[in-house]
């Protein structure tokens, strides 16, 4: 690495940098983000500007991608719903984490814990994703709020297993026991030296889980045991749209794609976070 | 040991490992007392209980390890007796690092990777003093010079991987000693290092031990490391002490046929007798595995001169007041 002779090693930044789509994902991502940030400044509509006598139109100057059945702007629509169906997402994938986290580690670090967790992590591992959050959802009621409990349950164990298997080798490497053998506290040890230590395979597994936690939303509402329907996800559009296929497949084309866009470039992201925190792969790079 | 005061008594120590087939015992009935600013040495071949001993005296058996008897007497800075073995967790965790430290033989993997040096000695102020961030940094800094870890100031945010294998010893011993603990349990810290830096590494650690006038227990099954550093040493064998005297009584007069071999398998020692192919004497035959221990005498399968009467159980007998062995044979001289 030239450009880089000063340190040893090329930082983290640049190792992720270097791939040209990871960058195109960043930049994809970002401005989705952005553009959902900031719907109110990107649009002249209200969200819920009804206008029944523009029902339908198809993309065109005055609505750049169309109207629905109730004449809103779908542009519109999709940078609100862009907003919750995001969240959703990031939500999820922040909640799993840190629930992920705190099981793995004690899974991992007392193993009279670990019988019984392990156990339910894995009979909750052997459900389809979907048909988990179907059942949860079911159980619990289809609000927003239960939908984000919902799927941080079912995505909880993808973390919790990580951390567990981390934690088991981690915790028998000689620094765990030096530290132990110099009065380091175990809360201490889990947090400083095991967490730290596995930030990168968390990090990695907390972005696809914010790509199939929008994808699941998504999902869940397409099936029509998501949120509200009155509530603008990209799901719901979707949902909605599909009663107008044949007349206005441009309703679902949309909120198909920002769906689509979103997910793979978090994918790629991931892909190159993984890869970039791999000292042995990020050196080839 | 009379020279100096007992700052810690080990008395009838067993300690124990559960397993499928019950628990097998892998230290037995252990004595030995360490003399504030003396060093132990601890040796004995592969398997014979030395760890087990360490990890036991420090509250930090693993899982399936317990400790099944006896007691550890430590005498704290306040001159108070506190039994090791019957502290909590959190009393043990003040103890430790404070009061006895403990290293290790793996300086390549004893230092966390993804924290700086002086962070990770720092942690020992922090944890165990209220210094503010700037006096532990000073601290820190001031240790590593005591360590000998050239430019000590512009190492102090280097992370292990920039450091050899001996500076990452002197690093860890840096951590071992910045609370100035009264004993230092040091578990083969020099194993792993080339035989000019090991002798660096225990230059250091002597001349800290008279700074700080610190006890050692220095494990090792090197008998060369032994003559260098041990005041008195405990020869171990199958989870007992077999021989225990001031080293110099023991090279001089070693009593039991174990430490006889032991000794025979230094290299270059004076005396030491080489088999006629000038190879080095290594003692045939392998440690008993613990739940298949011999009849009376545990080294009686390998030993040369064997007797039936070696078949019931043996104490330790003093053959000078200071020297203790255990051997039925002892003092009958025809088998040396
Ligand atoms: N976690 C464990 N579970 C079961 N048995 C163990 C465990 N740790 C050690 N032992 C047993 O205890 C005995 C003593 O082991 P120990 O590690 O103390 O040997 P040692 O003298 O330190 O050897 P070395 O010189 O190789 O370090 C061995 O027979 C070993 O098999
Ligand atoms: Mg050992």
């Amino acid at each position: 690495m030239a450009a880089t002779a000063m340190t040893d090693e090329p930082s983290f930044l640049t190792t992720l940098l270097a791939r040209r789509s990871v960058v195109i994902a960043l930049g994809a991502i970002g401005t989705i983000i952005f553009m959902a940030l900031f719907a109110n400044w990107l649009t002249p509509y209200e969200l819920a500007e009804i206008s029944i006598r523009n029902r339908l139109t198809p993309p065109g100057t005055n609505w750049w991608l169309g109207s629905d059945s109730l004449g809103r702007d779908v542009y519109t629509r999709l940078l609100y719903a862009g907003q919750i169906s995001l969240s959703i997402g990031l939500v999820v994938a922040l909640i799993s984490s840190l629930c992920g986290i705190l099981i793995g580690l004690l899974a991992g670090y007392f193993s009279k814990l670990d019988a019984v967790l392990s156990r339910v992590i894995d009979a909750m591992m052997a459900f389809p994703d979907i048909l988990l959050a179907i059942a949860l959802v079911a159980a619990l009621g289809g609000s927003m709020i239960n939908i984000i409990i919902a799927l941080s349950i079912v995505y909880t164990p993808r973390i919790a297993r990580i951390v567990r298997a981390s934690t088991f080798v981690i915790r028998e490497l000689a620094y765990v026991e030096a530290a132990r053998a110099l009065g380091v506290s175990t809360w201490r040890i889990l947090i400083f030296h095991l967490l730290r230590n596995m930030v990168s395979p968390i990090m990695v597994q907390a972005t696809f889980i914010f790509a199939y936690a929008m994808l699941s939303e998504a999902g869940l509402s397409f099936l029509g045991v998501g949120v509200d329907p009155s509530t603008p996800t990209w799901g719901t559009m979707i949902n909605e749209g599909r009663q107008y296929l044949d007349q206005a497949s441009y309703l679902i084309l949309a909120p198909g794609l920002a769906i689509t866009v979103s997910v793979l470039a978090l994918q790629i992201i991931g892909d190159g976070l993984r890869d970039a925190l791999d000292p042995r792969i990020a050196k080839e790079l | 040991m009379s020279d100096s005061e007992v700052i810690l008594a080990i008395s009838g120590l067993q300690s124990a490992f559960k397993s499928r087939s019950g628990s097998v015992r892998a230290v037995r009935n252990l004595n030995f007392n360490i003399g504030a600013g003396k060093t132990l040495a601890l040796v004995g071949e592969s398997g014979s209980g030395k760890s087990v001993t360490s990890l036991a005296i420090m509250g930090l058996l693993p899982q399936a390890g317990y400790i099944a008897g006896g007691s550890v007497i430590y005498k704290n800075r306040s001159g108070e007796l506190i039994d090791l073995t019957q502290q909590n967790a959190a009393q043990m965790r003040k103890i430790r690092g404070r009061e006895i430290a403990m290293i290790f033989q793996e300086p390549m993997t004893s230092l966390n990777p993804l924290f700086s040096i002086g962070d990770q000695i720092g942690e020992m102020l922090l944890l165990h003093t209220d210094l503010n961030t700037a006096a532990r940094q000073a601290k820190v800094i001031e240790m590593l010079e005591l360590v000998e870890i050239p430019a000590a100031a512009s190492r102090f945010h280097d992370y292990p991987h920039e450091l050899s294998g001996g500076m990452r010893q002197r690093v860890m011993i840096a951590m071992a000693m910045i609370l100035k603990p009264a004993l230092l349990i040091a578990d083969e810290p020099t194993t792993a290092l080339d035989v000019t830096i090991q002798a660096q590494i225990l230059d250091l650690m002597r001349r800290l031990q008279k700074e700080l006038n610190m006890a050692i227990l220095f494990i090792t099954h090197d008998m060369g490391v032994v003559a260098e550093m041990a005041d008195e040493v405990a020869v171990m064998y199958a989870g007992e002490i077999v021989e225990q005297a001031p080293v110099q009584q023991l090279f001089k007069n070693p009593s039991h046929p174990y430490t006889q071999g032991l000794l025979k398998s230094i290299p270059g020692a004076s005396g030491i007798i080489r088999s006629e192919d000038g190879k080095l004497q290594a003692i045939p035959g392998s440690i008993p595995m613990l739940n298949a221990m011999p009849e009376g005498c545990s080294f009686g399968p390998r030993c040369a001169s064997f007797t039936s009467g070696c078949e019931s159980s043996v104490e330790m007998k003093a053959t000078d007041p200071l020297h203790w062995v255990r051997c039925r044979r002892t003092g009958e001289n025809a088998y040396v």
